[in-house]
């Protein structure tokens, strides 16, 4: 296992900290004069740098390095990846300040897309969502026969909730479903913490409360939270509403000028290509798929493309 | 918790071992670097307004006092609107990068710099001066005699410079944007974000790890400016 030999690794150096500061502190005497190796590009330099705003939980879960490395190899360039959560990284992008997006709320992608910011979206992945809390469950939703049954007990019961409250895809996905349930969370229950996916699940732990999570980030923190799944997502048979689907779009060059079109077109090219596809089927943390890889198919899917219901005659 | 079970030798672990050597760099690139300029900066400050009287000296200082406590999220998103593509500096395609922290750090540390070398030489006594100026110094003479005199106040300056520097979080991680490359070589990713990352994402074995070399870094640092203070030490 990988995480147990790192972790008797990083055990080692807690120890071992302050002598390995010794070591360190040749990079103290230098830190003013030299460039951090490992690093090629010049800020300014156009072609070889791509800043990618993206969720928590591509981040989080790992598989972003995974996809990053082979592309920063074949081309020689280094993507910056910044991970934010849905709306921070689409309002980033709408400032120009990136140059191309992956993140998960159709309903804010397709905005960014009316409005002109975004080009070239691709379906890319999904995973789903789950409902997780803790074990001895409180409210009583397991096996709820849908999501907002489930969010219906939760709020009944007036259970600990946390919410992500950070307008991030998921946040966004969680107040879709209280609305189809016809709940108004709010009360002493409700908490919006403003924090990622992974501090969410931390504090679900520590609090015994309910939260909803997407699946990836739930399995890769498997060791280190204390929840079950208590209503399961579309993979495992639960509810479509669920799913939770990624896509990737470029920032739209006739609006910022500034942004690296070309190699956010390459990028998006490469996240869609058998060989990175196989690269997120392949992905597994705690022996468990995270990803399932959705770009490849037989039929061509134009709704990717462009905003769900979008037809020409709107220009 | 898992045991601490010792292994032999760190080499196994490459890519731990660059992540964490990276992310110090990356610290001590950024804040050595705002500080330096900082203090470049704000000691001629300081020494203007201790040697001279002008109208409105007190409200200069109280402003140079208040800018200690300006909060730090708010220096980031000042300096990410000012930078951002949209903002009056977006053509220089800075967002995200060494130089934006360097720049917010900067702003961050100058106030303290500033103020407390400004204390430390407004506090040489005038007898020590007029001593200066009695033994036949020229105004150089007695500007470094002060500046002798007032140098353990200055090396306190810059620590607590350095302290506020490398220990923020907000406006860092606002600006530069927390990044690290697929080969875990950070690039914008200093010891305060990596331990609110590694926290996140539940891993806190490293989060300690990274906590306990920012502890020993601020210490160390303190140590050689005390040194450097003078044999009497700062007391």
């Amino acid at each position: 296992m990988p995480t147990q030999r790192r972790r008797e690794f990083l055990a080692a150096l807690g120890a071992g900290a302050v002598a390995g500061l010794a070591g360190c502190s040749s990079v103290g005497g230098t830190a003013g004069g030299t460039k951090p190796t490992a690093e090629g590009t010049e800020p300014g330099v156009v072609g070889d740098k791509l800043t990618l705003t993206t969720t928590t939980s591509t981040y989080d879960t790992g598989l972003l390095d995974e996809l990053n490395a082979p592309f920063e190899d074949m081309y020689g360039v280094t993507v910056d990846a910044v991970a934010q959560g849905t709306g921070a990284a689409l309002e980033t992008a709408r400032a120009g300040d990136s140059d191309v997006v992956m993140v998960h709320a159709r309903s804010l992608e397709d905005e960014f897309m009316d409005a002109g910011y975004g080009v070239n979206r691709r379906d890319l992945m999904f995973n789903d969502f789950v409902i997780v809390g803790p074990g001895d469950d409180p409210a009583g939703i397991e096996g709820a026969d849908s999501a907002t049954a489930g969010f219906a007990a939760i709020a009944d019961a007036e259970a600990t909730f946390l919410s992500r409250g950070d307008n991030s895809g998921t946040h966004t996905k969680e107040l879709a479903i209280w609305d189809a349930a016809g709940v108004e969370p709010a009360g002493e229950w409700y908490l919006e913490t403003g924090q990622g996916m992974g501090e969410v699940l931390m504090m679900a732990t520590e609090q015994g409360g309910y939260t909803l999570a997407d699946r990836g980030t739930f399995l890769s923190m498997t060791e280190d939270i204390d929840l079950s799944i208590l209503v399961q997502g579309p993979i495992e048979g639960g509810p479509e509403r669920l799913a939770n689907p990624y896509g990737v779009l470029a920032v739209n060059p006739a609006v910022h000028d500034n942004v690296n079109y070309d190699l956010a077109m390459a990028y998006i090219g490469y996240l869609t290509s058998p060989a990175a596809q196989e690269t997120i089927a392949n992905y597994e943390r705690n022996g468990k798929q995270l990803f399932y890889p959705e770009a490849l198919s037989e039929e061509p899917n134009y709704e990717q493309y462009v905003p769900e219901g979008w037809s020409s005659s709107s220009e | 918790m898992v045991a601490p079970e010792f292994v032999s030798l760190a080499f196994d672990f490459p890519f731990e071992t660059v992540y964490i050597t990276s992310i110090i760099r990356v610290s001590l690139y950024v804040s050595v670097l705002a500080v330096l300029i900082s203090t470049l900066v704000s000691l001629p400050v300081a020494f203007a307004m201790g040697f001279s009287e002008f109208r409105g000296k007190q409200f200069a200082t109280s402003i140079i006092n208040t800018g200690m406590g300006f909060p730090s999220v708010v220096v980031g998103l000042l300096v990410l609107l000012m930078l951002s593509n949209q903002g009056p500096l977006g053509e220089l395609d800075l967002v995200f990068t060494k130089e934006a922290m360097i720049m917010s750090q900067f702003i961050l540390a100058a106030p303290p710099i500033m103020a407390i070398s400004l204390a430390s030489i407004t506090s040489v006594e005038n007898r020590v001066r007029d001593a200066g100026l009695v033994l036949g110094g020229t105004r150089l003479d007695v500007a470094l005699l002060t500046l002798k005199e007032a140098r353990n106040g200055i090396a306190t300056a810059i620590l607590a410079g350095f302290g506020r520097a490398i220990s923020e979080v907000g406006s860092v991680l606002i600006v530069g944007g927390n990044i690290a490359g697929a080969d875990g070589v950070s690039r914008t990713r200093t010891l305060t974000t990596a331990i609110r990352l590694e926290a996140r994402q539940g891993r806190y074995d490293t989060a300690i790890v990274l906590g306990v070399i920012l502890v020993v870094l601020v210490l160390l640092v303190n140590a050689i400016v005390i040194r450097l203070g003078g044999q009497e030490g700062l007391r």
